[in-house]
């Protein structure tokens, strides 16, 4: 593989017949054009740009975290980051709730976490009806660049599971940029905001996990207790059914 | 050889040198994109935002995003005073940066939403259109907004009869002769194609020729920063 470069729109990663333009490139005669800022990824002939900014995307099977900025009569809109509002409707609640009754499930402000379940012609539908969807109580909520979503999950699962093992934290990751954190003590989720954002601050490393496992014991000394580590790796398994897009 | 009263320029630049340039990118921390672009005196701000939902509703296009462009200048740009807040002269700057960065960006992922671009002009010595497009096209390439290429734009001038790259505000002065002409001009980067052009005074059409081949090789230089520039963010990069 080739070394990852920044490329600008309109620079040219690779000339050839043989490669082909993958997300964010497209063909020009010989050339291989960028349509994006970011990163050349040249791997098995297949040419993307890797994004380092931009909105989120919502795509069919992403967990998202938003807030209810409006109720029609049939569900919520939510707003979660991107250019458009996410549409929870009342079917996709695990209960029956009647007319004029939205107000006391989800009210304007709450917090909810959500599973994409289709972005057919432009509109963003969400749903609740799964375990662990839902209203978010307490906690914190930590703001990342949505395009580190990546960096913070880790091969599969490995960085949340660091994460929630080294702060004693639940860690809920929404794939536009919203992380849930919940802990006993608010010293807890303090540190694991802080190792969040040292993923973020260092996410071109390479060997990312073993740098924030130095982090984790040497700044902010933190025990890695092995015991959690187990239930965790049960917990990245669910983890892992919720987001099927996180490798990258 | 026709004779012309612009002899020598008053900054001692060659008549296809441009004023050295400054480039920064990442400038407004809180923005999705931003950069500055400073040619000689003239300084240009832009910051992009968005895309995100529209408002006023009723601009919504379900097709594709639109690009909304504001040009302003700042009250102590220029020597005099400058009345803060919306002129005639500021309204036709956004729309015509607005049509020429149109052409390259692609919004079509986007339905129903807008991406904000915001040009300030913290100092002014003429040549503030090209130097806002300069910046807001690398503000908007680190916001992410999907694009074909990248846009530069130079403002060529015709002194008298002479033609001269990037002309400078003394030179915009210049009323012996023919007078000045001022044209700027903004070309894509890869496909060359001309984005804007705008002229006021006098010029012939084998002038305007020789004028556009001029624009293309200064057109190129910017790029050649913009590009550095955009390499490493936060940065600031001289040509």
């Amino acid at each position: 593989m080739e070394e990852r470069k920044i490329i600008i729109p309109g620079e040219t990663i690779v000339q050839g017949d043989e490669f082909l333009p993958g997300d964010g490139a497209r063909r020009e005669g010989q050339d291989i054009v960028a349509c994006k800022y970011g990163l050349s990824d040249v791997s098995d002939k297949l040419v993307r740009v890797i994004p380092l900014s931009g909105v989120y995307a919502p795509r069919r099977g992403n967990v998202i975290i938003g807030t209810v900025v409006g109720i029609t009569f049939k569900g919520w809109l939510i707003d979660f980051g991107s250019h458009i509002n996410g549409f929870l409707n009342v079917t996709e609640v695990p209960r029956y709730i009647g007319r004029g009754e939205l107000r006391d499930h989800f009210d304007f402000g709450d917090v909810v976490c959500a599973k994409v379940f289709g972005t057919d012609g432009g509109n963003v539908d969400l749903s609740v009806k799964l375990r662990g969807f839902g209203r978010i109580q307490g906690g914190q909520l930590v703001n990342v660049n949505p395009n580190k979503v990546p960096r913070v999950i880790g091969k599969e699962g490995s960085m949340v599971n660091l994460i929630k093992v080294a702060s004693n934290c639940d860690v809920t990751v929404g794939q536009n940029g919203v992380i849930w954190v919940i802990g006993d003590k608010i010293e807890d989720e303090l540190n694991a905001r802080k190792i969040i954002e040292y993923v973020c601050e260092n996410s071109f490393l390479a060997g990312l996990t073993e740098k924030v496992e130095d982090y984790v014991k040497n700044t902010l000394k933190l025990e890695i207790k092995q015991t959690r580590f187990e239930n965790a790796e049960i917990a990245s398994e669910n983890q892992q059914e919720e987001q099927p897009g996180e490798q990258q | 050889m026709v004779t012309s009263a612009y002899k020598k320029r008053s900054d001692g630049r060659k008549f296809d040198e441009l004023r050295p340039i400054i480039a920064k990118v990442g400038v407004v921390p809180s923005a999705d994109g931003s950069a500055m672009y400073q040619s000689g005196k003239t300084r240009a701000i832009a910051v992009v935002r968005g895309p995100r939902l529209l408002h006023p509703k009723h601009m919504e296009n379900p097709e594709k995003g639109i690009l909304r462009v504001t040009y302003q200048m700042m009250s102590f740009s220029v020597w005099d005073r400058i009345k803060p807040g919306n002129s005639r002269r500021g309204q036709e700057i956004s729309k015509v940066s607005e049509w020429a960065l149109n052409e390259v960006v692609d919004l079509d992922a986007f339905p129903n939403s807008v991406v904000d671009v915001i040009i300030q002009i913290p100092q002014a010595d003429a040549g503030t259109r090209v130097a806002g497009i300069n910046a807001a096209a690398m503000a908007l390439a680190q916001a992410g907004v999907p694009m074909r290429e990248m846009i530069a734009a130079v403002a060529v001038g015709k002194m008298d009869r002479t033609l001269v790259v990037d002309v400078d505000k003394e030179e915009e002065d210049f009323e012996e002769g023919e007078g000045p002409t001022d044209v700027p001009i903004a070309l894509t980067s890869r496909s060359n194609k001309i984005v804007l052009l705008q002229l006021d005074g006098k010029i012939s059409v084998p002038e305007l020729r020789e004028l556009i081949t001029m624009s293309k090789a200064g057109c190129k230089k910017i790029n050649e920063v913009q590009m550095k520039a955009l390499k490493e963010p936060g940065k600031e990069v001289k040509g």
